[in-house]
């Protein structure tokens, strides 16, 4: 785990890495929730503080993009596509299997914080539909029967 | 100056106006609910639609932002016009169901609530214009609330919806909200707004309280009047 001063110094270097340019706001917060997988409290009134930036204003766009979370993630990302073409193909029910393996909600993430279970309205891959997202890996035509094999290889 | 025409009357104009500032210069109702002369316009709430003609091209524009122009054709009260705003009011019911400024002026303008436009119960009465907002950030300059989420979740509030270190309790929010959406409570020596109590400071002449503490203190910090000077309200100067 990160201590405080750790995250302090890595929010600063992460502000420099852009010369505390205002208008690279949301590239600062991809980098800072890559750093920490969720956009810690302190680190936006860190960053508020050190740019002069209005705290609502970086709230603002943290709520506004679906990328940005205020919760913290887990080790892995699960994302499930619910485009139109997933959504012909069944990924309903895969998000439901997802749901009933991990023992979570969509938009919860497990107690051991291994995984976060999220819905996208598209991944751009739909001749491979269903699809799901898992940490960056593009798992296609899946079943609910591969559910519990492919989610074993990020435990 | 420009010279153009609103509702059949020739009127001049200085060049940069709005519309919405001649029309209602020349005795013309045009209703708005995010318009306020401290304020920039915005053409939030899409009240003030009228029709505008320029060459063969006629469309509907927000008055409060567009600039009149020379030889302009200016309609406030066409059918069309009308059709627009009777929607947007429509709607606007719809969001702010309980709002008593909304109802007033749909009675004004004659709508009734209509069922296909299903009222909301968790908005409250903003209509998200963002007055609060650009009151807070360009009036008070403290920048204290801000919209956050998107689309139907979009609400208007403190960032983290807790206590904002940066509020200073003047109340301009509630003020200039159109709608009564924003609470400013006051009891003796408190004042409760954005779910956080300010106290108040009491006049060292009259013994009123006029003000919150932490607003002299910004005052103080950013005209360098001391704060001795400023326990001191108004009346008694």
């Amino acid at each position: 785990m990160k201590t405080a001063k750790n995250k302090q110094k890595s929010v600063k270097s992460i502000i420099k890495k852009y010369d505390g340019d205002k208008t690279a706001m949301i590239a600062i917060l991809q980098d800072v929730q890559e750093e920490f997988r969720y956009l810690p409290k302190e680190a936006l009134s860190s960053i508020s503080k050190q740019m002069e930036v209005p705290l609502t204003r970086i709230y603002e766009i943290a709520t506004f993009y679906n990328a940005f979370s205020l919760k913290p993630r887990g080790r892995n990302l699960v994302e499930v596509c619910a485009g139109t073409a997933c959504h012909v193909q069944g990924a309903a029910n895969l998000m439901d299997r997802i749901e009933r393996d991990l023992k979570i909600c969509c938009g919860e993430t497990t107690k051991d914080k291994k995984f976060t279970l999220e819905e996208v309205r598209c991944l751009g891959c739909c001749s491979l539909a269903p699809v799901a997202r898992i940490s960056g890996n593009i798992h296609p035509n899946l079943t609910q029967d591969q559910i519990p094999k492919v989610l074993a290889n990020y435990k | 100056m420009v010279n153009f025409i609103i509702d059949g009357k020739k009127v001049e104009a200085k060049e940069g106006a709005t519309v919405l500032q001649v029309a209602r210069n020349n005795g013309i109702v045009i209703p708005t609910l995010c318009c306020h002369e401290s304020v920039a316009p915005s053409g939030a709430c899409r009240l003030c639609v009228v029709e505008v003609k320029k060459g063969k091209r006629t469309r509907i524009v927000t008055s409060c932002l567009y600039p009149v122009d020379e030889g302009l054709v200016v309609e406030t009260k066409t059918e069309r016009v009308m059709n627009v705003r009777r929607l947007v009011m429509q709607l606007l019911m719809a969001r702010c169901p309980e709002s008593d400024v909304l109802k007033a002026m749909a009675k004004e303008m004659g709508i009734e609530p209509q069922p296909a436009f299903h009222p909301e119960t968790d908005k409250g009465k903003c209509v998200l214009c963002r007055l609060c907002v650009k009151a807070c950030e360009d009036v008070v300059g403290v920048s204290a609330i801000g919209l956050s989420g998107r689309g139907k979740d979009k609400k208007v509030g403190p960032p983290f919806v807790e206590d904002s270190k940066a509020c200073i309790g003047c109340g301009a929010c509630a003020y200039i909200c159109p709608t009564e959406h924003i609470v400013m409570e006051a009891t003796d020596g408190k004042r409760k707004i954005w779910g956080r109590s300010f106290k108040m400071q009491a006049c060292e002449k009259c013994g009123r309280y006029f003000a919150p503490v932490d607003q002299l203190k910004y005052i103080s910090q950013k005209t360098g009047t001391s704060l001795k000077e400023l326990a001191v309200c108004v009346s008694c100067k």
